[in-house]
């Protein structure tokens, strides 16, 4: 799986959707406080938070006896660069393309 | 549940990337100015890399012609230096009085290489008592011409490492 794959598949399900959000809503979250605002097992919200730092959306960090959790906004940025940036360009280039070509032909 | 586990909200903002270089190409792209004026802000960067040592941050050309940008962008003073792995440094902005009224930020720089020749860099930032600074460099003005943060700023400097390229600005 690349980089892309992962991040994809993250992003491919409701509840880490949510999870993130929350942590978009208020960085730097434990697992007890993501926990408490789902309706799900702590190994369920602990399979899903995995999942979001194995693609490098959520990064771990211990500070003193907790482990928060952050959320990495840089893959989303990468993929938008990557993917968004170049379909939308493309759009504006066609438009440009056929104001020529109708300008021309006129 | 009970808000026993509530921990108090935290300031301090992480970004992570994964980019295909060795820890010391990201140390130099992080810590030389040749390669500092290649993405991000394009800023100028000075670094005395000893505890204590004097950071300092000028305007590249293209921030330079903005009216009113000061001599100095930011500045700090190294708190650790392990290179290729690990700089410590404070942080603070100069380009708008509200946020040098902010005062010293905090600013870490993790490298970690990791298997099959990619390097782990990890970027932390405490931003107590920081708000405006905290929405800048989270890439909140993005829209007012302020720039995308640390997020932009990485993937900046991954694109510049990993094709040698500039990304469009």
């Amino acid at each position: 799986m690349t980089d892309d794959d992962r991040v994809f598949k993250a992003l491919a399900d409701p509840t880490r959707r949510f999870l993130l959000d929350r942590l978009f809503e208020r960085d730097g979250r434990t697992l007890g406080e993501l926990e408490s605002e789902l309706e799900m097992t702590r190994f369920g919200v602990m399979k899903h938070l995995r999942v979001l730092e194995d693609a490098g959306l959520v990064v771990a960090r211990r500070s003193g006896r907790e482990k928060l959790h952050f959320l990495n906004p840089v893959p989303i940025r990468l993929i938008h660069d990557r993917w968004i940036d170049k379909y939308a360009e493309r759009q504006v280039s066609a438009l440009a393309d056929l104001k020529s070509e109708l300008e021309q032909s006129s | 549940m009970t808000n026993a586990t509530q921990s108090p909200a935290t300031t301090t903002q992480v970004y992570r990337v994964y980019i295909k270089a060795t820890p010391e190409a990201i140390w130099d792209a992080i810590t030389k100015p040749e390669w500092t004026e290649r993405y991000g802000y394009a800023a100028r960067v000075e670094y005395d890399l000893r505890p204590g040592g004097a950071y300092r941050a000028y305007p590249g050309e293209e921030m330079a012609k903005v009216e009113g940008v000061p001599d100095v962008v930011v500045d700090g003073e190294v708190i650790e230096a392990d290179p290729p792995r690990r700089l410590v440094q404070t942080w603070r902005m100069l380009m708008d009085e509200e946020m040098a009224a902010e005062g010293f930020t905090r600013l870490t720089h993790e490298i970690e290489p990791i298997e099959g020749g990619a390097t782990k860099l990890t970027l932390i930032h405490e931003l107590e008592n920081a708000p405006k600074l905290a929405a800048i460099v989270a890439g909140e003005l993005e829209s007012e011409g302020a720039g995308g943060g640390w997020n932009w700023v990485l993937s900046g400097l991954k694109t510049v490492l990993e094709t040698g390229t500039e990304l469009d600005r």
